[in-house]
């Protein structure tokens, strides 16, 4: 515990603090020039859109990234950490967004590695469960990391920071892979280390969250810092347009759709993991028709890549009628079959799954496009119409890009993104099944491109949505399914898909476990 | 019983310098580094180390210029790998393929000439038990260092902090990184134990098993070596009954065909190998979850600074 401070944070020294802080790698420069005062008793938050520099800046805090210029003060004294340790010396602890555990290493393990000091093993898995239990947040030091859920990953994580007994605590985006439940739990230890205390910089891009848990917001756009403020005398909207530095464009809610037959159907797929650690999709069925927009929530890692492999063809079952796409089984056939069937696929991964990088978009065009499309006449490709293809989408969905045709890795997420999406829409699919359309994108972009999934099912195609956005599956699905350890939950028209509701799937409750506490506590 | 006996002796002499070599492989691919180079840097380790022995008269200083030569090797692999960050598999075969060329060029000064091997140890008494005496109290130092250094091997990997860093960059190099430990030189050293240990299971084969050098003469102990570590699932316990099951198919192989049994001969030398291969099939099948490969072996890593 450390010594409680003055009731007025801003009346003391600040804890921390980057004086024209700047880190240049070659001629990109990822921070410009940053200041930024943390003080004690104080969650601090920092905004930014994706590639606005706040992963930069943080990880020069903590000493794995060495400034270009400027200095760092840590309680009013400048100085040069040469890395995590030196950082960790000091009191500063961090919880990473990817997290930086060891899979098939025990979760005592992943802990005795974040620490420094002489500590003997067995200390430390002992105080790991004193230091776990006395903040609610339960962890076995036995088991190794793999078996976990995402939640309990995080958990070690911040069980590891918690017990170097940090002054200051960097949490980079820690509810992205939570359910509102388990982020509703974290932001109850987090008002508990700020009242023991200790500072924390907590940076996400969720404005809600900012709003309710944060004193002080720093925003950084571009690398450079814009404002900051406080963010409970802002709105939402007023914090997009500093993050953003534009007006965002409104999604049109969805009209009153006509569905039509059902587009795609899916019964009782059952399919064991093909890779280690896989997960096993159990008995899963669903019916998606035309004109209508399905959205698939859930915590990463619960079975929506394996679902999206068994969906798109990458992995065959066994009993074509498991899927059936337009009236026709398809399990057994194959990903250029389905797609002449008048289906689309854009998976999660952008680059390396979605697009080959260092190919051209033309080429990565045709790679979806070859096998319903003019793109190949008699085995040969025709060059003029694959770059047709670009330019249109181009045009459509608002690339940007250097050339007219470059490679894919040089467009920046949400240009690629655009571009993997819109590729596909422009096929005017029947049926288009979409993991994470929006993941890592710029608030622009994303809006575009939930647009246009809007417009595609207006114009009556059936299109699957799978996301971990709540906000973006209530803003598009007309239904919401829930994945959880490879079931899929029956799906809940969007007028009543509650976040409290959707939340308790994505833990693993069913509905009707939930319906019975509530009786049993009215 | 003194066939038995026999039949023992050559399986210990047989397995020891597949154990060596593999301990090392072990250590290395447990920090994430495949290191195909084995086959090389034993045969350039056998050629220096029967030079060594020849010149100076003297098994350890055999020994010696043996582990040498296996580190300087593994220092060549070590530069492009982690310093230039070269395909570990195409670095891996052409180290093998200089070493073969190397130890040829190293080697010839001495084809035809002969050693005394390294003693075998002899306690009155004790080394004078039927059966189990000589077993036990009667082999060359190489098979007693081989066995303590793979125990050393298993107390450093699951008792020390050291191992433990060790386990953590070969099971997820980003992390162990962003954690501020120093991924390349905790790599660097791994490959260098690997090559000093790949260098004294070469040298084992012209100080102990033959008294003299032909080229060639590691005749793909190396590879066996790498399939080893595979089959052992990357556990020492493991690695030690995978070099002696090997060993023994191996050394039964040649009494059954001395014995007369009527299998061709070429499939009989094909047994070795070929239990490899099933063993290999058989783990693969039986795999369920938990650790098997360190997950980010064979990657290359490029801090960012």
């Amino acid at each position: 515990m450390l010594s409680p401070g003055p009731a007025d944070p801003h009346q003391t020294q600040p804890l921390l603090q980057t004086v024209g802080l700047t880190k240049r790698y070659g001629d990109f420069l990822a921070n410009d020039a940053v200041d930024i005062e943390i003080f004690p008793r104080e969650i601090h938050a920092l905004l930014g859109e994706n590639g606005a520099g706040k992963s930069t800046l943080v990880k020069t805090i903590y000493g794995l990234v060495q400034p270009s210029a400027g200095e760092l003060r840590w309680q009013g004294a400048p100085v040069k950490l040469s890395g995590p340790a030196e950082a960790r010396s000091l009191g500063i602890g961090m919880v990473f967004q990817h997290f930086s555990l060891f899979d098939n290493l025990t979760v005592a393990e992943n802990v005795a590695l974040g620490l420094d000091g002489k500590e003997p093993f067995k200390a430390i898995s002992e105080r790991l469960a004193d230091v776990a239990r006395d903040y609610g947040l339960p962890l076995d030091p036995k088991r190794e990391v793999w078996q976990l859920s995402v939640g309990e990953r995080q958990r070690i994580e911040i069980v590891r920071a918690l017990m170097q007994n940090p002054k200051f605590l960097i949490l980079d985006e820690p509810t992205a892979v939570l359910t509102p439940q388990e982020a509703d739990q974290l932001f109850v230890v987090l008002e508990r280390l700020k009242a023991e205390g200790r500072a924390i910089l907590y940076i996400s891009h969720k404005l809600d969250e900012v709003k309710r848990l944060c004193d002080t917001a720093t925003i950084l756009r571009g690398g450079r810092k814009v404002a900051t403020c406080n963010p409970k005398s802002e709105t939402a909207a007023s914090l997009a347009r500093m993050m953003v530095g534009a007006e965002i464009k409104e999604v049109k809610p969805p009209a009153e759709r006509r569905t039509t037959v059902p587009r795609l159907v899916v019964n009782d797929l059952t399919l064991a993991p093909a890779e280690l650690h896989g997960v096993r999709l159990q008995n899963i069925s669903f019916e998606l028709k035309g004109g209508e927009i399905l959205g698939i929530a859930g915590v990463a890692g619960n079975g929506q890549d394996e679902l999206f492999a068994a969906l798109s063809g990458e992995r065959l079952v066994k009993e074509p009628g498991t899927i059936i796409i337009d009236g026709l089984a398809c399990g057994n056939l194959s990903i250029t079959q389905r797609r002449k069937m008048g289906a689309a696929f854009v998976p999660e991964e952008r680059l390396g799954h979605g697009t080959a990088p260092r190919m051209r978009l033309s080429e990565n065009a045709l790679l979806t496009g070859h096998a319903a499309s003019d793109m190949v006449r008699h085995g040969f490709i025709n060059a003029a119409a694959t770059l047709r293809t670009v330019d249109r989408t181009t045009e459509t969905f608002d690339v940007r890009k250097a050339k007219r045709d470059p490679e894919a890795a040089s467009l920046s997420g949400g240009n690629l993104q655009k571009f993997v999406v819109g590729r596909e829409i422009l096929r005017t699919p029947a049926v288009l099944i979409v993991n994470q359309p929006t993941w890592g994108v710029d608030a622009g972009a994303a809006a575009i491109i939930r647009q246009a999934l809007i417009d595609l099912a207006s114009a009556g195609a059936a299109v699957l949505v799978t996301s971990q956005d709540l906000d973006e599956l209530m803003e598009i699905a007309d239904r919401i399914a829930v994945m959880f350890h490879g079931h899929l939950s029956p799906a809940l028209p969007r007028a009543e898909a509650t976040r409290e509701k959707l939340g308790l799937l994505m833990g693993g409750a069913s509905l009707d476990q939930k319906e019975a506490a509530h009786a049993a506590g009215a | 019983m003194v066939l038995v006996e026999a039949i023992i002796l050559s399986v210990l002499a047989a397995s020891t310098p597949l154990l060596l070599a593999a301990t090392g492989e072990l250590v290395t691919e447990r920090a994430g580094v495949l290191n195909l180079g084995v086959e090389g840097m034993m045969i350039v380790g056998a050629a220096c180390g029967f030079g060594g022995a020849w010149l100076s008269g003297s098994i350890i200083v055999g020994a010696l210029c043996g582990i040498v030569a296996g580190m300087l090797m593994s220092l060549i692999f070590a530069f492009m790998t982690l310093g230039l960050a070269v395909n570990q598999v195409a670095t891996g075969l052409a180290l093998t393929i200089l070493g073969i060329g190397l130890s040829g060029l190293i080697g010839a000064r001495f084809v035809g000439e002969r050693i005394t091997t390294a003693p075998k140890l002899s306690i009155p008494g004790l080394s004078d038990i039927p059966l189990v005496g000589r077993i036990l109290f009667g082999e060359d130092a190489f098979v007693y260092l081989s066995v303590a250094l793979i125990v050393a091997v298993w107390w450093f990997l699951y008792r020390t902090r050291a191992g433990l860093v060790l386990r953590a960059c070969g099971d997820n190099h980003v992390s162990a990184h962003a954690l501020g430990y120093p991924v390349l030189r905790i790599r660097m050293l791994a490959v260098l134990f690997g090559g000093a240990c790949a260098g004294l299971a070469g040298a084992y084969l012209p100080l102990a098993y033959t008294p003299f050098f032909i080229p060639g003469m590691t005749a793909g102990r190396g590879w066996i070596a790498l399939a080893l570590v595979v089959f052992a699932s990357w556990r020492p316990g493991r690695l030690v009954i995978g070099a002696y099951l090997f060993g023994a198919v191996t050394i039964l192989q040649l009494h059954a065909q001395g014995a007369g049994v009527g299998i061709p001969s070429q499939f009989m030398s094909a047994l070795p190998y070929l239990a490899t291969v099933i063993v290999l099939v058989l783990l693969s099948r039986a795999r369920t979850g938990g650790s098997t490969a360190p997950a980010a072996l064979g990657t290359v890593f490029v801090p960012d600074r």
